[in-house]
């Protein structure tokens, strides 16, 4: 099957793991991804924030490039994800004609997630899985701005989606029920305000052990990096030994079903999850 | 520490901000019901919760609203726009504050955060319309200044550490971003003139 993919600028940079396992796994679910051509920055929070006219404009133009390479577009950042929806939504309004953009809505756009755990996708997946993911006990964290606000996203389960759970159900994983799995962990704000990170992710650190997880699962490549860079900073200065890998859900489809990659992805993790899949007795 | 002082004193109220507010959303259909506040994840960063925005806004008080800190701690996560039961956007307003006060002049008092936002934008003009992270960084830091504050805390060396170990993973390793056949068209974008303000 084929899609149009629209990566985003991280996935080129701090996510470039991230983008090894889409890659990777893409392959094993027989889906191509053609990467839209010459495509630009989302603007992402900072032109939402400075400049409106900016933040239609940029992910306008690669709304006009998917819809003339003719398929749908699935998109694995969250943040990318959302202005191309916002975009697609403003380009349908009276704004639309400001834009100067040509623009039918005849594709859709999909967060990678959404895509990948449609019901059909997961029934094709399943006898894919050649080592279950048992005992992972794990917290599903989705990111906000693929689900909020869902006149935007167009999404029905805005405040608690379940498709990764079932995802990780389908992998043999043990997904665990928190009350924190939409709550923002502020990744747009790592950079000026990491006092304010610390704040949020340890809540989010304690509120995942109350659950009773080993590991947070997520779709969203700020959240991961949130979640994983600062860590080691957050244990001291909250001191506590805090050991909560965080994987990308590409990554766990990539461990479950058997490709030979995965360890060369998790290594650009800052917490190592080796120790937790050897201790659940996982075996490369 | 939220300035409750504010609502203590009578205020003047002045129609011309909501109005203006119109456009984006109807900030008059708020009954002070506090939903957004109460799901607020930055509640605790903020000198005004939302619905005291949402309301300094409706009674016009300007100078009240566009020079406060929660315009620019908010993260845009967009809990308070979903579960606003009158359909106020309040994120957006959130955004359209933040333009307007950086239109009006007013200075940030969160200068971080803005700055930030300010380098973001700076290198994707720069590195022709896909952002580079590590030119992102680096014009931030530089201007940013405080660099021997932050080396005296410490936070220079956890900076540079952790620039260090994602440059090892490859991670965060500086290239230009490729030049784009739409570069001329995205340039433009960024001269344009805004399509919002009324």
């Amino acid at each position: 099957m084929k899609v149009s993919y629209y990566p985003g600028c991280s996935l080129e940079g701090t996510a470039i793991d991230y983008a090894a396992s889409i890659g990777g796994i893409s392959r094993l679910l027989d889906l191509e991804l053609e990467e839209l051509e010459d495509w630009n920055c989302c603007g992402a929070t900072a032109a939402h924030s400075l400049d409106h006219h900016l933040a239609l404009a940029l992910p306008a133009r690669n709304l006009a490039l998917a819809e003339a390479a003719g398929q749908d577009v699935v998109v694995p950042c969250a943040l990318c994800f959302n202005r191309l929806k916002v975009a697609e939504k403003a380009l349908q309004g009276p704004e639309g004609a400001h834009l100067g953009v040509p623009y039918q809505g005849r594709i859709k756009v999909w967060d990678l997630l959404d895509y990948l755990t449609q019901n059909a996708r997961l029934k094709e997946l399943a006898p894919k899985v050649v080592q279950p993911l048992t005992g992972l006990k794990a917290v599903g964290y989705y990111g906000c701005l693929v689900a909020r606000p869902p006149a935007i996203t167009d999404k029905t389960d805005a405040e608690n989606p379940q498709n990764l759970e079932q995802l990780l159900k389908v992998l043999g994983a043990d997904p665990l029920d928190w009350s924190f799995k939409t709550d923002c962990c502020g990744a747009g704000l790592a950079v000026a305000r990491p006092d304010i990170i610390d704040t949020l992710v340890q809540r989010l650190y304690e509120r995942a052990l109350q659950a009773g997880a080993d590991c947070f699962v997520v779709s969203c490549q700020m959240c991961q990096a949130n979640l994983d860079m600062p860590q080691q900073r957050i244990a001291k200065k909250f001191g506590k030994d805090y050991y909560l890998p965080v994987f990308y859900f590409t990554e766990l489809i990539g461990l479950a079903l058997g490709h030979p990659e995965v360890k060369k992805w998790l290594a650009g993790h800052l917490v190592d999850p080796l120790p937790l899949l050897e201790k659940i007795g996982f075996r490369f | 520490m939220l300035k409750s002082d504010t609502f203590s004193q009578a205020l003047e109220p002045s129609p011309i901000l909501a109005e203006r507010l119109a456009g984006l959303t109807s900030v008059s259909a708020c009954y002070q019901c506090k939903k957004c506040s109460s799901g607020c994840p930055l509640t605790f960063a903020m000198d005004f919760y939302p619905d005291q925005v949402i309301r300094l806004a409706l009674l016009g008080q300007e100078a009240q609203v566009l020079g406060c800190r929660t315009i620019w701690v908010c993260s845009s996560c967009e809990t308070c726009t979903t579960r606003c039961p009158n359909n106020i956007d309040i994120a957006g307003v959130m955004d359209w504050l933040k333009e307007e006060a950086i239109r009006q002049g007013y200075a940030s008092p969160q200068p971080q955060v803005t700055l930030f936002h300010q380098s973001f934008l700076d290198a994707v003009r720069r590195g022709g319309g896909r952002l580079s992270e590590p030119l992102l960084l680096g014009l931030y830091q530089w201007r940013s200044g405080g660099t021997l504050a932050k080396l005296k805390s410490g936070a220079l060396m956890e900076d540079l550490s952790m620039a260090w170990k994602l440059n090892r993973r490859g991670r965060l390793v500086f290239h230009w971003p490729r030049r784009l056949k739409g570069a001329k068209e995205i340039k433009d974008f960024f001269k344009k003139p805004r399509l919002r303000k009324t």
